[in-house]
């Protein structure tokens, strides 16, 4: 199993003080929370610094994982030595806070011993106890969000066998993934978490949806944003032209003398739902190059016969 | 493989405060201060009928998990709250933005 630094997880020197510790402890959890942090592996970073702070908080725990010496090095292959713990109180002591599955084979091999399945998550008190809820994002294309779609999910979650030792499970689930779900909604899927202590229930399986970026639409809330090439033709004397949507194109009238940037919204076709979003469609006036000798004489004869200065209203 | 069917936690769920309470275990007296803290606004205003929609039960188990992990009290947790919402709303504007 892979060593794991608890001093290097938390940013910490290894004479910090026990308040620095602590302060350390704080700042990390508030930034890799699962509910607050933006990062993809924010789960696991939180899990990685509440176990570094279970042992560190501890003036034993920590005392006897200094005992291991300051040579290992984070992922190098891990061995306890025999009987290295001998003479703390705490022998065969293992978990006092937290659910025991969310910690590692390294922190098992060197504080778990003993531990027989009967530990209490922090969550629920003694016994029996509700095993923990899990998130996870799954990433979904938009066009996912309009017909609903079957995703499969594979998870790796930490399991602890009858002889106590934590291993890492993995497993796939395949998830209906309802039409007209949005970016950051959750999915709930009850008892799909870690299992449950003693008669405790299983713990919840959360969803996060997150869109895939697209390549020509942007989302916000139920809205889609689309950015229509469209040229100084068809902006000055109006047009019908050919827009998609992630539904299938549709024509859109462009009237006349519509600018540069103008929304355009195509009513309820953004993401579907009982109050569906709607589409809105940027103009984007694109200019054919002047790369012949026909296309130069056009844009010359517009300068000679339009007199049009752009630039009136900034008074110049 | 069984294709699993979970809950979206949306606007078109919606639960009564007993339902809430079972849902995020937790006591009615910690449900009823989310409300008093402006955390979860229920459809009516009376108590009795309060309903909740599948964004407060959203909230309120995040505002469990902040609460328990973090040692947040209610008027962080409001503010926690409000601050993330802001910053997704932000967050999805700037990404209409960028190219």
């Amino acid at each position: 199993m892979d060593f794991k630094d608890y001093y290097e997880i938390m940013g910490i020197k290894r004479d910090a003080t026990q308040d620095e510790i602590k302060r350390a402890y704080r700042k990390l959890a508030r930034k890799y929370h699962p509910d607050v942090s933006k990062e993809a592996d924010a789960e696991i970073r939180f899990k990685e610094v509440g176990e570094a702070y279970e042992v560190l908080k501890d003036p034993e725990k920590r005392a006897s994982y200094d005992q291991l010496g300051a040579n290992w090095k984070a992922g190098q292959d891990f061995n306890p030595p025999p009987d290295w713990d001998a003479g703390f109180e705490f022998r065969g002591g293992g978990y006092t806070d937290g659910n025991a599955s969310d910690y590692s084979d390294f922190f098992s091999s060197i504080f778990g011993q003993g531990f027989g399945g009967a530990q209490a998550g922090s969550r629920q008190g003694a016994g029996h106890a509700q095993g923990n809820d899990h998130h996870a994002k799954v990433l979904i294309d938009l066009e996912d969000a309009y017909q609903g779609a079957t995703r499969s999910i594979t998870l790796q979650s930490p399991e602890v066998d009858n002889s106590g030792h934590v291993t890492t499970k993995q497993r796939t689930l395949s998830v209906k993934i309802p039409k007209g779900v949005k970016q950051g909604q959750r999915i709930r899927l009850a008892g799909q978490g870690s299992a449950g202590m003693g008669k405790g229930q299983a713990g919840d399986l959360y969803l996060e949806i997150e869109f895939n970026p697209h390549s020509i639409y942007k989302v916000e809330g139920h809205d889609v944003y689309l950015t229509l090439p469209v040229t100084p033709w068809e902006a000055a004397l109006g047009a019908t032209v050919k827009v998609p949507t992630p539904a299938g194109p549709v024509d859109l009238k462009i009237t006349a003398g519509t600018g540069s940037g103008s929304k355009l919204r195509l009513k309820a076709r953004g993401i579907p739902g009982k109050s569906p979003g709607d589409l809105y469609v940027v103009t984007q006036i694109t200019l054919p190059p002047a790369d012949s000798d026909k296309a130069k004489a056009l844009y010359q004869q517009m300068q000679q016969d339009l007199a049009y200065n752009p630039r009136s209203k900034l008074g110049v | 493989m069984t294709i699993l069917n979970g809950t979206l936690l949306d606007e078109e769920i919606e639960l009564s405060l007993n339902e809430l309470c079972k849902a995020c275990s937790s006591s009615a007296e910690w449900v009823i201060e989310l409300v008093d803290e402006g955390v979860l606004e229920p459809v009516n205003s009376e108590q009795i009928h309060w309903r909740f929609s599948g964004i407060s039960l959203q909230r309120a188990y995040t505002a469990m998990r902040l609460q328990q992990d973090l040692g947040i009290n209610l008027a962080g947790i409001a503010l926690a709250l409000d601050l993330l919402d802001e910053i997704d709303a932000l967050q999805a504007r700037l990404n209409c933005f960028e190219a």
